[in-house]
């Protein structure tokens, strides 16, 4: 089988037809992630290039990897991947725990934003 | 380096992070438009799928093959810095999912409430919500074509607001009426923090 791209796999079925594999497929029916709690907005890196194929690593696992060489939110990974982000926490869960991705917390967890946050954002706002 | 917690930067936003404003209001006011005007690509698409348990408000009853419900949310990302990224989500439309209101409302550093006045008791339970949750918010009045222009304290008056809680006109589809928006709710946002830092 050849992959030409992303388009490749897009062209089995449109958006009508709905997942082909059910979400806990792709996870072996785990609904919570080994580690972590994964707010929407977590900002995840990956740790390597590439990783290979070994047990307990799924396709959707790589996707994730290689989608986060640039950084992604929980969010963004879910709705590029199209799996729910349910799914997408369980995924990552277990690319925490092989030190695949790197998690950063949003600043809602760091405690309230200081002035300097608000002020970051007003301006790059303004400068849009 | 701060044992206690590892994961802290040492200064502010000294590591990348992220935080988010939320686009709420009644169904087909205009929130997925207003975050596609000012998000750096066309608005993404997530789900979050409720199980059984997850559902316990819905009232399942009489619907025994439905096991599961799909909660879809839009969302937009506005890179801030290297160092800082703005999300902005819509809430879902259906405003019975809460359970998914409070999971976007945590963190969030305040939320836009877009407004249609033909319609304006669409947005009163997006208003009670962040009321009682204590988000800052304020009232975005979309300016739809053919909806009678009402002045601003008369929607203020209307929506018995808050005389702090900005009321203001807007085109969601306007980039720079949504950055307008944007940028009104973050200097009110910072004001409502450093108040209730005083009154600490």
């Amino acid at each position: 089988m050849t992959v030409q791209g992303e388009s490749a796999e897009h062209q089995w079925v449109d958006d009508h037809a709905g997942p082909v594999v059910r979400p806990y497929a792709v996870t072996g029916g785990r609904a919570r992630p080994v580690t972590g709690t994964f707010d929407l907005i977590s900002l995840v890196t990956a740790t390597r290039k590439d990783v290979s194929p070994e047990i307990g690593i799924g396709p959707e696992h790589l996707a994730i990897v290689g989608l986060c060489q640039r950084m992604q939110s929980v969010a963004e990974i879910a709705a590029h991947l199209d799996l729910p982000v349910g799914t997408v926490r369980v995924l990552l869960g277990d690319l925490v725990a092989r030190n695949l991705v790197q998690i950063r917390e949003p600043q809602s967890t760091l405690g309230i934003p200081d002035h300097s946050i608000f002020e970051a954002v007003i301006n790059g706002l303004r400068a849009l | 380096m701060d044992y206690g917690h590892s994961e802290r930067p040492s200064g502010a936003a000294a590591l990348p992070t992220a935080i988010k404003i939320l686009v709420a209001g009644g169904f087909g006011v205009g929130k997925t438009t207003m975050v596609g005007a000012v998000s750096e690509t066309r608005p993404l698409r997530t789900e979050e799928v409720l199980t059984e348990s997850g559902v316990g408000i819905d009232d399942l009853s009489g619907v025994e093959t439905k096991q599961t419900t799909t909660v879809a949310m839009d969302f937009g990302r506005i890179t801030i810095s290297d160092d800082l990224v703005l999300y902005l989500f819509g809430t879902p439309g259906q405003d019975r999912f809460w359970f998914v209101w409070d999971e976007l409302a945590l963190g969030a550093i305040g939320a836009v409430v877009l407004a249609d006045t033909r319609r304006l008791a669409d947005c009163f339970p997006s208003i009670d919500y962040f009321e009682g949750r204590g988000t800052p918010f304020l009232v975005a009045v979309n300016c739809f074509e053919g909806a009678r222009q009402y002045r601003l304290d008369e929607v203020q008056a209307a929506l018995n607001l808050d005389p702090e809680v900005p009321v203001l006109l807007c085109d969601a589809r306007n980039r720079e009426s949504a950055k307008e928006v944007l940028i009104t709710l973050v200097e009110h946002a910072m004001k409502v923090r450093d108040a209730r830092r005083r009154a600490e």
